[in-house]
């Protein structure tokens, strides 16, 4: 396992200042810090909830007070791999909404895509603004060594997290001033702005004024609802939900104090399914009727577009390589985890095979549920998983456990190793941007694989150092 | 503004607003019960008290009609919309929905007199020291209205939040009045004597007003000039007449902001001259009841105009 604080015993050069402040000030000092943390966190109200868990819909997430720092080099290579990645996903999304070249070509087949759930019919042949699907390209970094990073998954729906992003850098400031001012640490906070520029640039054909930008979200009871309400405030846009806009003849409307005001971009969190029920799911109540009509017509930009979510999927993500090659012309530089792909004869037979060591996930899953994680499941377990995978292999995808980097984190006997992953947020719009920075997620629990906030994961800043 | 915040943000004020009334009719009829019963089988002030809170419907009708059980419906029962604690509960999911439309320490106002009401020793105290309990009800409206006058913008949002303080209020002193009036003493006869006037104090008390009536009448306590007080003094913080004097003023001030008027403005000023025109001798002589039943059908007429007039729907 590579520590990314120490190798050998020997401190890695990224971490040397924080080591030293941190022997300075003495565990009491830690220990205060570490409430105080707590506290602010409770006192801005900061909540994240789990769905189908019951209890406290306003549940915090934990914050670890210990950052993970990147040197400037393990940086511009991150950049330049989630750029290139943003670039090629987007690039296949507007082509399999349109001439389809990449399978044409033979090289994803076309089953894959066409016959896929989050493939959308009813967006063949629309042209986004830009031509762009996918806005905001969260893509999830594992690392196993000092070079070795590979993309877990990429998201290019409506990723979450990027609000911890933020508010985790505000609070790491307001803890450690002296830290900041010593170190040089790339700010993170000119993210709001870089959205609010990047929503601008995507109005759509109809708009002949300055764009009006709205968040639309299902409502205070979805976990990511804090975000969302802090987004909005962020960029200075209305937050609204879908009984709060509605379609009259070609443009939508907000409803107001002084009336209908006109939308032009909206930046959705609530999924493909729920934005149109004359379009998709007629019993949503979350959704704008209509709203997908304007859309087609130049009236409306809507942010990630519909359909986007073709690209995210666990199945088409082991293709992102040859996307990369076949629209930019380059070689990928950021890996791919090997995968076995279930629906394949040979691989479902080696994964059957080597259930013990493999971490096995559904294509269409998310959010950690649902998988099975080898080396930490019993035999029972792995014979039930084993039939379910059996029963539909396509469904299937399996990896090797990757033996994940750890970062120094604090847990109940002091500080310890825990395992971390890394989701930087990608903008697309007239620019391909991205902030220095992004959440990393932390396994809380010894040995754990899963760091995800709905299974008791925690986030920690995360610290570029600037040349 | 959307106008499901504008919505928001008025049942936001109005439930902040309904949990201290109730709680000031609580107190009122803790101390009428205090006095000597007068006529045997008279004892009904706790009945009196859930008429008034206009929630007696949703009382198990076999339920007696005691302090204590009274007192737990119309504050921790979760099926009576207007307990106490749901008033709470409605007003913070109201703040949850537009977070950012009102201050951090408007939120932390609301956030933790929740908080507390929600932890079980709240029913000990309502149960044991139910002055103390109404107190603490007091005193958690004072903070968040202090909250909200010292740190939000003076914007339109800010007439929506007063327009539903009162609105809430002036339904809540029309109620108070009524309780006395009608419900009490339903029996002519009996009104004038000292038991009559101990209650009419004790109606000044609810709406802590008793120190401010000394301030203006000295020690006159007619009923005609308590009612007055709480009918048509415009000084009077609690009156109708003053929550239609602050109504007329933020429609007034939503109407230069939007440059728009409504049916709702022609409206509130009928109300207000309503109370600025009528004297007590009027209003007794066609019956206090009748008086405050109108009032009350005008009131809730007012705030579903304000819903129409601002596009939003009403809860």
């Amino acid at each position: 396992m590579f520590n990314e604080m120490s190798v050998d015993d020997q401190i890695r050069e990224p971490y040397r200042a924080l080591v030293d402040w941190m022997e300075a000030s003495g565990p009491e000092v830690l220990e205060q810090k570490r409430l105080e943390a707590e506290t602010l966190f409770r006192k801005i109200g900061i909540t994240f909830a789990v769905y189908g868990e019951g209890g406290d819909p306003e549940r915090l997430i934990p914050f670890d007070l210990i950052p993970r720092i990147f040197t400037s080099g393990e940086w511009r290579k991150l950049d330049r791999g989630v750029k290139q990645r943003a670039r090629a996903l987007n690039a296949f999304l507007y082509d399999v909404y349109h001439n389809a070249e990449i399978i044409k070509a033979g090289i994803i087949p076309a089953d894959l895509v066409f016959r896929n759930d989050a493939f959308e019919p009813a967006v063949i042949g629309i042209d986004p603004p830009r031509n762009v699907y996918s806005h905001i390209v969260g893509v999830d970094i594992v690392r196993t060594g000092p070079e070795d990073f590979y993309v877990l998954e990429d998201n290019c729906r409506t990723p979450s997290g990027v609000s911890y992003m933020l508010e985790n850098r505000e609070i790491m400031m307001r803890m450690f001033p002296d830290l900041f001012k010593s170190l040089r640490i790339e700010p993170v906070e000119s993210y709001p702005d870089m959205l609010l520029k990047t929503l601008k640039s995507i109005a759509p054909r109809k708009c002949d004024r300055e764009p009006n930008i709205v968040v639309l979200t299902p409502g205070a009871m979805n976990s990511a609802y804090y975000e969302h309400s802090f987004l909005a405030d962020q960029m200075g846009v209305e937050l609204v939900e879908g009984q709060d806009l509605f379609v009259h003849e070609d443009r939508v409307y907000m409803r107001t104090t002084r009336g209908p005001a006109r939308v032009d971009v909206i930046y959705r969190r609530i999924d493909d399914a729920y934005i149109d029920p004359l379009c998709f799911r007629p019993d949503s109540v979350l959704g704008i009727p209509g709203l997908m009509n304007v859309y087609r017509s130049g009236g409306v930009a809507i942010c990630s577009a519909p359909g986007a979510g073709v690209a995210d999927d666990k199945a088409v993500y082991t293709f992102v390589p040859d996307m990369i090659r076949f629209y930019l012309g380059q070689e990928p530089i950021l890996n791919n985890v090997p995968t076995w792909k279930c629906g394949k004869p040979d691989d479902l037979k080696y994964v059957l095979e080597h259930l013990g060591e493999l971490v096995v996930k559904e294509v269409h899953g998310s959010g950690g549920y649902g998988m099975l994680v080898g080396p930490a499941s019993t035999k029972e377990e792995q014979a039930a998983y084993a039939k379910r995978i059996e029963a539909d292999p396509g469904d299937f995808i399996a990896q090797p456990t990757l033996a994940l980097s750890a970062c120094p984190t604090f847990v109940e006997s002091g500080v310890a190793p825990r395992h971390v992953d890394f989701r930087p947020f990608c903008l697309v719009g007239d620019d391909v941007r991205l902030t220095p920075g992004g959440l990393t997620r932390v396994a809380m629990r010894e040995g754990s694989l899963v760091v995800n906030s709905s299974q008791g994961g925690g986030v920690k800043d995360t610290w570029i150092m600037s040349d | 503004m959307l106008s499901r915040t504008a919505d928001n943000l008025f049942w936001l004020s109005r439930y902040v607003e309904r949990a201290e009334n109730m709680a000031r009719l609580m107190e009122m009829g803790y101390r009428m019960a205090l006095m000597p019963a007068v006529v045997d089988g008279n004892r009904s002030e706790w009945e009196s008290v859930l008429s008034a809170s206009g929630c007696a419907a949703g009382y198990d009708p076999d339920a007696p009609l005691r302090q204590e059980e009274v007192a737990n419906f119309l504050i921790f029962n979760r099926d009576n919309h207007s307990s106490i604690i749901n008033c709470f509960e409605y007003a913070r999911a109201n703040a949850r929905a537009m977070r950012t439309a009102i201050t951090a320490e408007m939120w932390e106002a609301l956030n933790n007199a929740l908080m507390e009401l929600r932890r079980p020793s709240m029913h000990n105290l309502a149960k044991n020291e139910l002055p103390e309990f109404i107190d603490w009800v007091k005193k958690q409206g004072a903070l968040f209205r202090g909250a909200t006058d010292s740190t939000i913008l003076r914007n339109d949002g800010y007439d929506f939040i007063r327009l539903g303080t009162f609105i809430e209020r002036a339904d809540n002193t029309a109620r108070l009045l009524d309780v006395k009036y009608y419900v009490l003493l339903p029996e002519t006869s009996m009104v004038g004597d000292g038991v009559d006037n101990y209650q009419w104090t004790t109606v000044l008390r609810a709406a802590s007003s008793l120190r401010a009536f000394h301030w203006v009448y000295r020690d006159d306590y007619s009923p005609h000039r308590i009612a007055h007080f709480l009918i048509l003094n415009p000084f009077s913080p609690r009156s109708l007449a003053h929550c239609a004097e602050q109504i007329t003023q933020h429609l007034e001030r939503l109407a230069r902001h939007y440059g728009q008027r409504h049916s709702v403005h022609r409206q509130a000023v009928e109300m207000y001259s309503l109370l600025t025109q009528s004297d007590m001798d009027e209003i007794f002589s066609g019956g206090l009841h009748e008086f405050l039943t109108d009032f009350q059908g005008r009131n809730r007429l007012l705030s579903l105009a304000i819903a129409d007039a601002y596009h939003f729907g009403g809860q």
